[in-house]
Order: C-alpha cells, then structure tokens, then sequence
C-alpha cells in the first residue's frame, strides 16, 4: 500500500508555539463542560497497555484524540531522598531499581558520577567489563520493549522470541553477579567481580546466537504489512520538537538527530570502538522501531571488540573503603537504552551525598506524550505509549 | 569525557581493604616524610610507643586521621585529641574550582556585571551562578544567542542555614558546541522565579517536579501542581526539614484508609 | 429397528429428500453434539498450536498434555457467579447469546458432510447460510445493547460495522464460484450439494478455476471470513489491550462461554463454505484423474491410517511421560486415549463403514485445515486499527471482488461470446 501519510491524521506539531502547550481543561467534576461529542477517557493505572502504573486522561472526540494528561507519581519511592540518607556505597543498590528493566546501565551512571567527584576513573579492564555488561543490557532492554511493544499492537509472538534470547543475558549476568535483575554489577572504582571463567566465550556465543535471532523478529515485524500500517506516521516526533522538550535516545534518534552520548561525549572506554549511531527519518513509531533494532546490532559489534580487546589489569580503583568525596558537584550522564541518565551529586564532604538527582530519560521522554498523540486514534495511544519505551520506575523514581 | 585530573589525589589505605577493625595510632614521624599522602602502612600494627596500648577499638576516632588521608575536603578531620604525637600529614588538595575564562563569560559579564555572582569550573565541568533577578534573561539568552538549545535538568538543592535557601539549579547543552553549562540561581524560601516553559517546553514537568520536592513556585508556568505526589499531600519532602520517615499521616488516613503507611 | 436403520442406509439421498423427521432430527443431534466436541478440541488445539508457535507448550497439567483443560475451563465457567448488570435490559440481555448461538448453529442445516450427510439440500442452501450468520450481527447489538454501559456498546457497535462490511465481499466471492457453476450444464445452483457436484462435474475445484480468478476469489473470502468471525488480524473489537471492551464484557459464566461457542461454531461455519464452494467439498483429491476401484481403496484406507497416527502419537506420548508416581494417571490416561483411537481407527478399516465415512473424513480434514490458518494467523499477526480495517473491507475487497466477478463472467462466457463473433463475421 502507498502513501501512508493520508492514511493518518498525525499530530500537527506546530499548531501551539515553541513554549506553549495547552492544557487540557479537564475539571471532570463539571463534565457539562464538555461538548457534545467529546469524551474524558481514563486508561487507569492499571491497564495491560501503559507498562507500569502510569494514568492516562484522554480527551477524545469519537476515536480522535484531543489533548492527553499523564498522571505519575504511583511508584514514587522517594529515591533522591533515600540517597541523602545513604553512603555513597550503600546507595549503589537503589539506582538498579529505577530503571528496573536496565539495571546495569544505572549503576554504571552512578559509579561514573560518583567517580568524577573523586576526581578518579576505573582502570582499563573494568572500563571494558563494564561497557560489555552495559551493552548486553541494552540488548536486555530493547528485548523487553520490542515483545511489550509487539504486544501492544496485536503481535502476540515477538513477545516470546523475545523473551527467550533474553534468558541467554540474564544467565550471564547471573554468573557474573549473582543477580538476574537488579545486578548491583559495578563497585565505586571498577568492578568488585573479575569475569568468570568463560565469560569471554559466552558473550561471543551469545553474539553469533542472536543475529539470527533478530532477523526472526525483523522477518516477523519490519515487512509486515499490518506492522508497517500500524506504526508508519504515527507519533511523529520532529527534530526541533524532540529538542526542544528534551528528549533524547532513540526516540531522537529516529526524528533524525545523530546524538549519542557514547560518541559526542565518550565515557568509559567507548572512544576505543568502533560502532554506528543508527538515525531515522520521520521520527514515526516505525522509524523508532528500525534504530533499536539497528543499536541491538551495533551493541553486538561492540561486545565483539570489547571481548577482542579486553585488557589484563586490576579491576578496581584505589579509593578508601570509607567514601567522603570532596566537596563539590557534578553531573554526568550516560546513554542509557533509554536515553539520558543523568546523575547530579552534591557533596559536602561527609559521608552522604548532600543532594542526589537522578535525571531519568524516561520522565522528560513521557512528557512529549501529549504532542505526539493529538490527533490520532484512541488505539494508536496504545502504540506511542509503548514507543516511547517508558519504565515507571524511572518516571516517578 | 576525561577527567583533567587522573590518577589519585587520594591515597591509599590498604590496611582498610582487609580488615573492619580501625587502626589504633596515627601515622609515625617518618610519614613527615611522606607529603605525597601515601600512607606507606602495610603492617597493621607500628610500633608506636605513644600508642596507646589500649585496645583498637579504644578509638573510634583515630582512624579519622587515617582515613583522614583523603583531600582537603574535610578540615575538620578528627584529630584526635589524646593520642597522636604527630600531626597527621598535610592533606592533599583535592579539585577545586577554577575560574571559567571564555568568550560567554565575558560577554554576560560585561552586560550584566554583578548579576554573575561566578563563573567556574569545577573537575571540567563549566557553571555560572547568577542572580535570580536576571536568571530568565540569561537563560533565555543562553538558548537563543548561544545554541543552548536543549535544557537536560532542571533542580534544586536546599540549604537550609544559607539565607538563600535553595540553589536552583539548570543544567543546558548546547548541540552545537557539544558542551554542558549549568546555571545556578540562589533564592530564599518563598521567592519564586520565572518559570522556564517559555523557553524549552520541557521544562514544564522538571518545574513541577522541582515545585512539587521543595516547594519554590514558578511563575508563568501554565500548570503547576504536583506531579509526583498526590495534589494534595502537604509537605516538601526534598527539604532538609522533611525527616525521611515523615508522611502526610492525614492524607493516608483519608485515602487509605490506613492508620499509617509504616 | 436394525432394518429401519438398512433401510434408511439404502437410501440414497439426505433426510431432507427423503422426507424423513426422523432422521433429519437424528441428524441435526449429531450435527449438534459434533459442533459442540468440535468446539471443544478447538479449544485445546488453539492453546497448544498457539503455545508452540510461541516456543512454550500451553497447558500440560490438567490432563496428559492439556487434553482435559477445555473441560476444566466448561465446568469453570458454569460454577462462576451470574451477573447481570444493574440497569440491563434483563430480557434482552438474556436472549442475546442465545441468538448468536443459535443462528451459529442453524447455518449447520445445510452443510454438506458428504452426499447424503446433511441434514437437508435446500435448493437456496448458501443463500440460507449467509442470511442467517448476518442473523448473528443483530444478536451481537443486542448484547452491547442491552449491558447497559457505554463501552460494550460502542465495542459491539465496531464489531457489527465490521462484520456487516465484510459481508459485502464475502457474497462477491460466494457469486464468483455460484458462476462458476453455470459453465458446464448452463444452469447454475444455489443449493450446497449442488455447487460440489458441479465441481465434480467439472472436474476442477473451483479454487483452480481459471486461475486466478478462482484463487482470487478464494483469496477474497478467506480474508473476509476471518474478519466476519472478529478473528486475528481483525479482533481489534474484542482485543484486551485496547481502550474500549468488546460486546460481551459484561457476560460472564455461562453466558461468555454461549458467545465463546458461538464464535467458535460461526467459524466452523464459514470455513465449511469456503470448503464447500471452492476445495471441492467432501470429494477426495483427484478424483477424475486418479480414479478406478486400486485409487479408490487406497484413498479409503486415510480416514483409518489418520487414526492410527493419531494413536501412535498418544502412545509414544504416553511412554515418554516422566516415569514418576505423580504421572501415572495421566499416562495411563494417554494411554487409553491413543488406544481407544487406535480401536476407532480399526473400526474404520471394515469395509462396510470404510466407503461411508470417506467424505465426511475429508470434509473434516479441509475444515480442520482452515482452522490451523485461524490459529496461524493469530499467532503471527499484529491487528489491525479499526479504520483501516474497515479501509481493507471497502476500499481493496469490495473492488478486487468485482473485478473478480467480473472478469470470471466474462471468461465463462467466453465460448458463448466468441462463437457469437465467430457467427457474425462472414
């Protein structure tokens, strides 16, 4: 089928200006407000689309949608308090939980955070351990969403596929660390696990498994022609409009943007390989599927030179066992399979951080919920949310 | 992003690695000689005849000076008062800030003079401090006159004995020049600032979040309410007044239904 | 008594020509119960097909293999609470499954199992069955209808817009193969013996034609029973991860399991139209070409080996159960299984039944054949956005099935048309 664009009403980016963005008027206890045609549809807390505890108020018109309202805040932990509360040490733990689906990559953004406040940086093998075991989780984490997303849309057999490779990562972050999920893998100053024996040849046998693998999920979705209808020209995101709300990861990736924090501001050893930043080009739903597809292939030619070129060595800093970072602040972030994890860290000097921001990709991303949804059709909601690949625990924290 | 300083500014301390115990006498004489910090004590226990020989755990504190081998950052590492003939060595500097030299500061210096309170840099990372009067014109030119154009975090962090209380702080990237920049403001408690919505859209939820945490309005945001709490939880909990096991005890008990959440 | 039976047996001809009640009520019990076990094994066989095409195994517990769960999940449903929402229309609400089940199983009166195995030949049979499975569209308005909420109703509101849409395509194609049944005595028929026995007559399925137009309108209502049967890709009414429910939200118990069966009996329905007017109904493949008294025998001799494959499964499944205590109910179980398939299968081999049951054998095997496509493609694909489904119904079937309609006339009359030409040039 052709043109796909008349057969969407896709949002109208540009009818509000760069600032302003309207709000709904939902004072649902006067719902003589409302006209007659429109309806206040609330796809509730608990629903098997939103992946997590996330309210979505929407304002419809028949099956179009008019305005969006996302209420969050229903898996607030109060994490950056419990961080004024904590050691640095002893807070490690906590940042897994956030971004529960890619706990790898939280940790490694508060160990480097915390690293720069020491003013010191892991030694080469650590470096390494950490950017393989970071890339490996961000496979996990394009796994997860691609079988949820999948899902959402009808395709109820991706998400098994899925599922299934995934169990190959887990397995070896179990035998790295002992957890599946919430790894806890770095230390403050490297890693406190060496690479167990074998380590090497499991993360090679992994990669030669599972590129044939991802093309049984690309045969199953990317020439569908129900996928391609689906997930063509909804949700657009423009350039401009991606910056200027913030967003970052694949979602501005696929608007067009080639922005990757490995490559513009390199950390850990990423600036030794040698891999692609995969853009899109409408910022569609369909584009966002192709890059995470794309940077599941690119975080495998990644592990292949990171196992290649995996350096002998120590594996942890020299810092005292008993943290007191010197007084300052810092941020720093890294790109999460989300997008940009951020941590800003203020010390006093003692023990405890003095303020602990955590930056989540997920919060700022979930706010362009509302441009990209207007105008589109109630079940296309279903399909944006899940593009935007959200985890509630990072949202609310 | 590399760091301008490698390799350690703080010593070592191996006997710490091993075991839990703290160490019972501070660093002899001979580590006068050992300015560079680095705390040549492989063997637990030195002869120190001005240990005392009470036992290790006599002092909880003298492990202070051991541990107080780490930079400048604490001055008031606990030197004990008893024990240690000798003074602990002279603690290494840790970073400090360095004053940022570059066209942008010089341009919004020369324009708004007193307005920047400073400009540094601290371990490579740039920040200004400006006053809150003219914090959204700076803002607004960092995005248009200096491509600025993506506002990664808004936040806030409370002082609670400074007389302006909270820092709030912005935190910008430029795709252009590839660099990160914050802005930080200082403002008492009760003060608002004019809300950056205007400016990057996404500032519309970090705002809330910021308002919802510690409680500092924003004018001209189109919408500010809670955004992680329930809208009518009383209390800021960012603040440093709020104690970690507090919650809004009647808002449980309206809506949960629950004595308390604990 | 056993000679009414031989008598009526002599007979050639259903119930219906025969004029027997009798029979004819005999008959329909046995549709009926058919139906309903055939509902049944659906059930299961979804799970399982399903299952593995998802690389997991489906229910394995509640007997060897699962084989007992649809019975579980019967006796669930009607030991669960019956509720009835507080302002339905409780008349209404009542009747409502009870229409969609019974038009579903009133289609069944004029299916052909084989040349005297329908209950009855009506001269208008397909006729008959399109009008009374639209008779369902109205049962499943009266279900959103009557649960007095808003979105059941806009769900079954969707669901009756696209059934009735997809019935447009679906009588274009019916009317292809109906042509298709002129060309070669010059009368066509409606009735559903009728329409097989002139594909014997022809010696072609329709679905090989004039290629390709009969594929293409095989094609045409194969994709359009899918749809009039609210099935993957076209389940978006009653999907669970979309915003509006489907009709029957508010039915639980007994009630979702008439809707359940209901569903279930209407695609048994529509695939054993497709059978019928284009796989060649109950007729064995090659008839025509591969025929004489040593075809014949070895064609009659599939129903038993079917069986008996069937059993050999069982038995090897049995013996490869975990040799615990735990399993040995369930492997004994299997075993009875295969083995009594194993006896039906040798019951199949006598001679007197082997000739009788070949045309219902293969009646099943093409109906269960469009049942392993219903299962196949709702393992494979996503579904569809309601407006373009409703896109695919006017906009790409309706046309393709005119132009189908067309060209199929025009080519059946192609003899007629070029003598006449031939007749006119001097």
């Amino acid at each position: 089928m052709s043109d796909f664009e008349n057969d969407y009403r896709h949002a109208k980016s540009g009818q509000s200006g760069p600032g302003v963005v309207d709000y709904l008027d939902l004072d649902t206890k006067d719902q003589t407000y409302l006209d007659a045609n429109e309806l206040v549809l609330n796809m509730g807390p608990q629903h098997p689309s939103t992946h997590g505890v996330l309210r979505v108020i929407l304002k419809l018109d028949g099956e179009k949608v008019l305005g969006t309202e996302c209420i969050i805040g229903y898996l607030h932990r109060g994490v950056e308090k419990i961080a004024e509360n904590r050691t640095y040490a002893m807070f490690n733990p906590y940042v897994d939980r956030m971004d529960y689906v890619a706990a790898v990559s939280n940790g490694l953004g508060y160990c480097e955070a915390v690293e720069k406040l020491l003013n010191t940086e892991a030694p080469p093998r650590a470096q390494y351990i950490r950017v393989i075991l970071t890339e490996l989780c961000r496979i996990a984490s394009h796994q997860v969403w691609l079988g949820t997303h999948a899902l959402d849309i009808g395709a109820l057999t991706p998400l098994f596929y899925c599922f299934r490779d995934r169990e190959e990562i887990l397995r070896i972050f179990e035998k790295y660390c002992g957890a599946r999920l919430t790894t806890h893998a770095f230390r403050i100053g490297g890693c406190i696990y060496e690479t167990y024996d074998g380590f090497e040849q499991d993360c090679l046998k992994f990669c030669d498994a599972f590129l044939p693998k991802l093309d049984e999920y690309e045969e199953l979705l990317t020439t569908n022609r129900i996928w391609v209808r689906r997930t063509k020209g909804v949700g657009i995101l423009k350039p401009e409009d991606c910056i200027a709300l913030g967003v970052t990861g694949p979602v501005l990736r696929a608007a067009g943007v080639k922005w990757d924090l490995r490559k513009a501001q390199p950390y850990e050893c990423y600036s030794k390989f040698d891999f692609e930043v995969p853009t899109g080009l409408n910022g569609d739903t369909y584009d966002r599927y192709l890059v995470r597809i794309e940077e599941m292939r690119q975080s495998v030619r990644i592990i292949r030179q990171a196992v290649d070129g995996l350096p002998q060595g120590p594996i942890m800093a020299k810092i005292p066992k008993v943290l007191k970072p010197p007084v300052g602040e810092v941020y720093t972030s890294i790109e999460a399979p989300k997008g940009e994890l951020g941590y800003f860290i203020v010390s006093d000097g003692s023990l405890q951080p003095y303020r602990l921001r955590v930056r989540p990709p997920s919060f700022v991303n979930l706010q362009a919920l509302d441009k990209m949804v207007r105008g589109l059709l109630v079940a296309d909601v279903v399909a944006v949310i899940g593009t935007l690949d959200i985890v509630l625990g990072e949202v609310d924290r | 992003m590399a760091t301008e300083q490698k390799g350690m500014a703080v010593p070592e301390d191996n006997k710490e690695e091993n075991s839990v115990l703290p160490e019972p006498k501070p660093p002899e004489g001979t580590t006068a000689a050992s300015a560079s910090g680095e705390g040549a004590k492989e063997k637990p226990s030195v002869p120190d005849s001005e240990t005392k020989p009470a036992t290790p755990v006599a002092k909880p504190e003298t492990p202070a000076p051991a541990t107080g081998d780490k930079p400048a950052a604490a001055p008031a590492a606990a030197k004990p008062a008893a024990p240690a003939a000798k003074p602990a060595p002279p603690k290494p500097e840790g970073p400090k800030p360095e004053p940022w030299q570059s066209e942008l500061v010089y341009k919004l210096k020369a324009q708004y003079g007193s307005g920047i309170k400073e400009a540094s840099t601290y371990v490579g990372q740039k920040y200004l401090v400006v006053d809150s009067s003219i914090a959204y014109e700076i803002l607004l030119r960092m995005r248009d006159d200096e491509l600025y154009d993506y506002c990664v975090d808004i936040t806030a962090v409370h002082y609670p004995k400074r007389e302006a209380q909270f820092d709030v702080v912005y935190i910008l990237y430029s795709f252009h020049h590839n660099e990160r920049v914050r802005v930080k403001t200082q403002i008492k408690d009760g003060e608002t600032l004019r809300s950056a919505v205007a400016i990057w859209p996404t500032s519309n939820w970090l705002e809330r979040e910021v308002y919802d945490m510690f409680g500092i309005g924003f004018e001209g945001h189109p919408e500010l309410k809670r955004i992680l709490l329930p809208e009518d939880w009383k209390g800021h909990p960012l603040r440093k007044e709020y104690p970690i096991l507090c919650q809004d005890q009647q808002w449980v008990k309206n809506n949960l239904g629950i004595e308390s959440g604990q | 008594m056993l000679d009414a039976i031989t008598k009526y047996l002599n007979t050639r001809g259903t119930p219906g020509e025969a004029g027997s009640m009798l029979w004819a009520t005999i008959y329909i019990l046995i549709i009926t119960i058919g139906i309903s076990l055939a509902v049944i094994a659906m059930n299961w066989l979804e799970r399982k097909i399903l299952a593995h095409m998802q690389i997991r195994l489906g229910p394995m517990r509640v007997g060897p293999h699962g084989l007992l769960q649809p019975f579980a999940d019967a006796l669930k449903l009607l030991i669960k609470e019956d509720i009835i929402p507080e302002n339905a229309d409780k008349l209404v609400f009542w009747s409502a499954p009870v229409v969609v089940t019974m038009t579903a199983f009133t289609t069944f009166l004029v299916v052909p199992f084989g040349r005297e195995h329908a209950v009855t030949d009506m001269n208008i049979g397909i006729l008959f069955m399109l009008g009374i499975s639209s008779l369902g569209v109205l049962g499943i308005i009266m279900a959103g209808w009557s649960s007095n909420s808003h979105y059941p109703l806009m769900g079954s509101l969707r669901s009756s817009a696209q059934m009735v849409s997809y019935e447009v395509a679906m009588g274009l194609a019916i009317v292809c193969a109906v042509l298709m049944t002129s060309l070669q005595t010059g009368t066509g028929t409606l009735s559903m013996i009728g329409i097989v026995q002139a594909q014997a007559q022809q010696h072609t399925w329709f679905i090989f034609k004039f290629f390709p137009l009969g594929f293409l309108a095989f094609a045409i209502f194969a994709i359009a029973m899918v749809a009039e049967t609210n099935r993957a890709p076209f389940d978006l009414p009653e999907a669970e991860s979309e915003l509006v429910a489907g009709f029957h939200t508010e039915y639980s118990g007994f009630r979702w399991s008439l809707f359940f069966l209901a569903e279930y009996a209407a695609m048994l329905a529509v695939s054993s139209i497709a059978v019928t007017l284009w796989l060649g109904g109950w007729m064995r493949p090659f008839p025509h070409w591969l025929h004489g008294p040593i075809w014949d025998l070895a064609f009659s001799f599939l129903p038993a080996l079917t069986l008996l494959v069937l059993c050999e499964l069982c038995l090897v499944g049995a013996a490869r159960m975990p040799k615990i205590p735990q399993m040995k109910i369930q492997t004994i179980g299997l075993g009875l299984f295969g083995l009594l398939l194993g006896f039906a299968g040798l019951v199949l081999l006598l001679p007197g039944v082997r000739e009788r049951v070949q045309d219902i054998y293969w009646f099943t095997v093409k109906i269960a054949f469009f049942m392993y496509l219903y299962i196949w493609y709702r393992g494979t694909f996503p579904r569809y956005r309601f407006d373009q489904l409703m896109k695919v119904g006017w906009k790409v079937l309706l046309p393709t099935g005119l132009g189908v309609l067309i060209a199929t006339a025009i080519w059946g009359l192609l003899p007629q048309i070029s003598s006449a030409i031939l007749g006119v040039l001097p």
